[in-house]
């Protein structure tokens, strides 16, 4: 790890060479664990991605070279999920945030029965996923038979297909539901810790809400923020019970993420060789579209270590 | 899991202790009334899918596919009665284990890998916290082919180890970088104080450090535990007689019967040892994760 | 930084990847069967209620066979599939006995992954091979040899509500075509009372809308592939026929139809929230016994509807029972079997559990027992004469180098069927038009079977 110097501005003292190996010790378990566990695959997915092995064909499967990159390249339905994986991990993030902000403001408030409020509005977060998925399906967005559909008759509106009209709209509406408690709790703590001279300073200076709140609670809450949104995009990314319980990643393809795709050439189609293709190449997209974007959310890692 | 005076927290515990901001007096009454209609209006709408199902889970299948929604019905306990009859047990305990193993391991292997992250850093500690991180990143999805091929050979398949494993790996990132970040709360002074007083890097750890990250091993064993419960991908793809909760759902999901209420009945009994944790624990898990941001 | 670490993990990758090969080798040897006279047979099931009430009734197989254990691994249709396929193509070994579709069944056999029951079911006198249902057997079998055993075999035929054609001055015919159900649905749609015309299945997936849709193809006189695996899935007949599957749905059919597979017009149906539904035979049993009680009695039946050509259109099926060729208790595997499919255990469902949960459509002796006619008087008739019209060899109009008639019996139809799959429920749901679905799907197909070499 030490084989890049990234940053010059606190340039690291050498260390002799048995107490650099001390150091790293007790970090090497956690280490070598996580290598394993994500390198082997790795290895073997290259592997296998340059084979045609078709599980259903037999288990012998033969040599195709790039063949299957080529297919994953030429794949538009690849390059529909990744742009459904881009658009659902991003707008439930945003969402959440702008969400989980305004309802952490409301929270920082006191009101009679806050820790009630509060403790009942975090619930969505931990009630297990799947199963309020299903529920989601049939007794929310389902016209004929969910709330959703109810509400409009009764107000005399047409319901909404809400699955096959705006599937991606509702899996970020339930994705949503789930990751805005997350959100308020980050982003209540960040505003009971905004600094209370400085907003009384601004205050005297005859700045209004607004202006209180832009100059000052933002600028505070930036890296309440910024983990927010690390943690969310990292869950929401990884989402696959939702698609495949709400919508099983369509209709033609609408709402099938990077990790559906996969899950569906692998095992339901059984093909291999082109699910492990498809594998490695949303790594790579992974490593060049989103470690850099990591990168800049810096406030996470800019500390160093102290000694 | 209360704060103790000589947590780390500075910036937090100090912040929390100050008395509601003062120059609220003039329009306080008015903000007040505001904000609390709508802090209980946006808590409402956020619980109250959660509500509408365990209600559901108490009506017959037919009232519960009903189209306008039966407020007023008559309970039947018929969906926990045939949630107990098909054998939930068996995956609950399983739950508990995975569940338990995992998240315990993940504290005993992330607390040293912490420790050689900030306390006694390695060099460029930032480029190994950075590769835990991004392995969260990557598509699980990518790599479950041969873990399912290697699973199979070493006769892992269906058990809770694979899971326990697999959590493992899932979780370990996130709670190297929480106890990380408590840790990096810890006064330095604290630290070259016990050195002063010669003691060794085990002396240390063990009593100096460790008792001052209870509250941050609380959050961070719960978000790990929350998530490992919760998890579905692994669970479905590397286990199917002996596996975990979310996977006994899928046996009410069978072809020819309607399942709105019995999915509502087995998802209010899963959930309820998560939400009452969560509950409880919601303070000391949001104190885990701002460590990393407040600094 | 991740890229260097990537290097330095694979670096060390080489050691790794051999123990864990080493591992392998060590473990597998030695996990034989029970030695202490107690035998342990693990079956894997698809979660559909008829297999429910065989799990409930296992104390009888124990009982009449001692020393013989059997776990269940019950599971959804969609998990079940690939759980089992993963598990017997790569080896792993955890069945004894999996359950398999009729789609499943013949390709398994040819890779050699579940046993030939020949042998078996002649020595089994009381198991009565030649009581099974002609259709049925042969799409559990391959060449002539059984592979499976069926524990139910079902088509598709059209449920309606009697009282709603009434109101609304129609009548279906038992044998109706579908040009007469398009008109009846769109007289008995309902809009104020929230009734749609008909529902059909529109959720993605080659066994959701896809079976459906490929049997109105069919009766349309479109196919698949041509004789010489050509896809025809632009051809004018197949276009044809997925626009009116498309419009009937789109003007009279359920709300949100691309999300609702075979549960969304059950629970539509049996809520009395649409007049018409055209699924399998097996749901009838489903949809009489959790109607509402004003919809219960005015549940009728009528055969698969026909199209301009004029082809019977009901789909076959079979859920079968194979015992996979890694099973180190292969007697005591066909002993379940034997036992679970027999018709000694049809007559004791039917009393133990009711009748309405007994497996339908495998044995001829089922629609001969007196108090099953009469439970399942309105479709049991029907049911049959369903099974007895699919003709899986000669599903259209013009030959094909295929069997089956909801699916095509090639290992790469799964892959194929979804993408086709999704494509129609985009047309469905209104984001593009039937044209431009097929014609992706035919590039698609076109793709797909020249690169499995069909297409030379």
């Amino acid at each position: 790890m030490a084989t890049k110097t990234r940053s010059a501005i606190t340039k690291p003292p050498l260390m002799p060479r048995a107490e650099r190996w001390k150091r790293r010790g007790p970090l090497l378990p956690a280490l070598v664990f996580t290598l394993l566990l994500t390198q082997i695959p790795f290895v073997f997915t290259l592997v296998f991605s340059t084979q045609r092995w078709l599980l259903l064909s037999g288990n012998d499967s033969e040599f195709r070279g790039v063949e299957n990159y080529v297919a994953v390249v030429q794949d538009e339905v690849f390059w529909k999920s990744v742009g459904n994986t881009i658009v659902m991990t991003v707008g439930t993030t945003l969402a959440c945030l702008v969400i989980g902000l305004l309802v952490a403001i409301f929270m920082n408030h006191s009101f009679p029965g806050r820790g009630i409020a509060r403790t009942l509005a975090i619930t969505p977060f931990f009630v297990m996923p799947v199963a309020v998925t299903l529920f989601w399906k049939s007794a929310m967005f389902d016209p004929s038979f969910g709330l959703f559909g109810f509400i409009a008759r009764s107000l005399g509106l047409p319901p909404v297909s809400w699955l096959s009209e705006h599937p991606m709209a509702a899996l970020i509406i339930l994705l949503t539901w789930r990751f805005v408690p997350f959100a308020m709790l980050i982003l209540v703590a960040g505003l009971q810790s905004a600094p209370q001279d400085q907003l009384e300073a601004a205050q005297m200076d005859g700045a209004g809400i607004w202006r209180r709140f832009t100059n000052v609670t933002l600028p505070h809450l930036r890296p309440f923020i910024e983990l927010a949104a690390l943690l969310l995009a990292m869950n929401l990314i990884q989402t696959f019970g939702e698609i495949a319980m709400l919508t099983a990643g369509g209709p033609a393809y609408g709402t099938t993420n990077i990790t559906y795709y996969i899950y569906l050439k692998a095992f339901n189609a059984f093909d291999f060789g082109m699910a492990s293709a498809l594998g490695i190449v949303s790594l790579i997209l992974t490593i060049a579209l989103i470690l850099p974007m990591l990168r800049l959310l810096s406030g996470i890692f800019r500390t160093e270590g102290r000694r | 899991m209360t704060t103790t005076a000589s947590l780390n927290t500075r910036a937090v515990v100090t912040r929390n202790k100050t008395p509601q901001p003062r120059p609220r007096r003039t329009r306080g009454r008015a903000t007040r009334i505001t904000m609390g209609v709508l802090g209980w209006a946006s808590s409402l709408i956020l619980f109250f899918p959660v509500a509408y199902m365990v209600m559901k889970s108490f009506q017959t299948e037919t009232v519960a596919a009903s189209a306008t929604p039966q407020f007023f019905f008559v309970p039947t306990f018929e969906h926990y009665v045939e949630t107990f009859d098909q054998g939930i047990w068996p995956y609950a305990l399983n739950s508990v284990i995975v569940t338990g193993v995992s998240t315990l391991i993940v504290i005993a292997l992330a607390l040293p890998a912490a420790w050689a992250l900030s306390v006694r850093a390695i060099q460029n500690p930032q480029d190994s916290l950075f590769f835990f991180i991004s392995t969260k990143m990557m598509p699980i999805a990518a790599g479950i082919i041969p873990i399912y091929v290697v699973a199979t050979n070493l006769e892992l398949l269906n058990t809770t180890q694979i899971l326990i494993i697999m959590h493992l790996g899932m979780n370990l990132p996130l709670g190297i970088w929480m106890l990380r970040s408590f840790m990096q709360e810890i006064p330095l002074e604290i630290i070259e104080a016990a050195q002063v007083d010669g003691a060794g890097g085990w002396r240390i750890g063990w009593s100096v450090v460790l008792p001052l990250m209870r509250p941050g091993i609380a959050s961070t064993a719960l978000l790990c535990a929350v998530f490992s419960w919760n998890e579905y991908f692994f669970a479905a793809n590397l286990t199917n007689s002996n596996s975990t909760l979310p996977l006994f759902l899928q046996k009410f999901l069978s072809f020819g019967e309607l399942y709105t209420a019995q999915v509502a009945a087995v998802a209010t009994i899963v959930s309820i040892p998560v939400v009452i944790a969560g509950w409880i624990a919601q303070k000391s898990l949001v104190r885990g994760l701002l460590f990393g941001a407040v600094k | 930084m991740a890229h260097i670490n990537l290097k330095r993990g694979i670096a060390g990758l080489g050691i790794a990847a051999i123990t864990a090969g080493l591992l392998a080798g060590c473990s597998t040897g030695d996990s034989g069967g029970g030695a202490d006279g107690e035998i342990t047979i693990n079956v894997a099931l698809a979660a559909n209620p008829q297999m429910k009430t065989a799990e409930s009734l296992i104390s009888d197989f124990e009982e009449k066979n001692p020393g013989i254990k059997v776990t269940f691994t019950t599971l959804p249709e969609n998990e079940l599939r690939p759980a089992v396929t993963k598990d017997v193509a790569t080896k792993a070994g955890q069945f004894d006995v999996a359950m398999i579709g009729s789609y499943e069944v013949p390709i398994w056999a040819d890779r050699g992954w579940i046993v030939p029951l020949d042998d078996y079911a002649e020595e089994d006198a009381d198991w009565n091979e030649a009581d099974l249902l002609e259709p049925i057997k042969n799409i559990v079998s391959k060449d002539d040899v059984l592979y499976a055993s069926p524990f139910y075999g079902s088509s598709s035929f059209l449920f309606y509500r009697k009282d709603l054609a009434e109101k609304a001055g129609v009548t279906i015919s038992e044998t109706p075509t579908w040009e007469e159900v398009q008109a009846a649905a769109a007289a008995m749609e309902d809009e104020a009372a929230g009734i749609s015309g008909l529902c059909l299945r529109g959720l993605p997936g080659w066994g959701q809308n896809l079976a459906a849709v490929t049997t109105v193809i069919n009766t349309f006189g479109g196919s698949w592939f041509n004789e010489d695996w050509e896809p025809q899935l632009t051809s004018p007949e197949t276009k044809e026929a997925v626009q009116f599957y498309v419009d009937s749905l789109r003007d009279y059919g359920q709300p949100d139809a691309a999300k609702d597979g075979w549960e969304g017009c059950l629970q539509q149906f049996s809520q009395g929230k649409t007049a018409i539904w055209y699924d399998d035979t097996v749901f009838a049993g489903s949809a009489l016994d959790q109607a509402t009680p004003e919809v219960e009695p005015n549940i009728a039946f009528a055969m698969a509807p026909t199209g301009p050509a004029d082809l019977a259109s009901g789909w076959l099926w079979s859920w079968g029972l194979g015992i996979t060729e890694s099973s180190k208790n292969k007697d005591a595997a066909w002993k379940f079997i034997s036992w679970v499919t027999s018709e000694d255990y049809i007559k004791l469902a039917g009393e133990e559990a009711g009748w309405d949960s007994i497996p339908p459509g495998s044995r001829a002796s089922t629609y001969e027992i007196p108090e099953y006619l009469e439970a399942a008087n309105r479709y049991a008739d029907l049911t049959v004469k369903s099974i007895e019209a699919a003709d899986p060899l000669q599903p259209t109009v013009d030959p094909v180098p295929y069997t089956g008639v909801q699916y095509v019996q090639i290992p790469e139809f799964v892959e194929i069927g979804d993408f086709v799959s999704q494509q129609i429920a985009g047309a469905i749901s209104g984001t593009q038009t039937v044209d431009e679905a097929l014609e992706k799907s035919q590039e698609y197909a076109l793709k797909a079977v020249t690169d499995a070499g069909y297409l030379k």
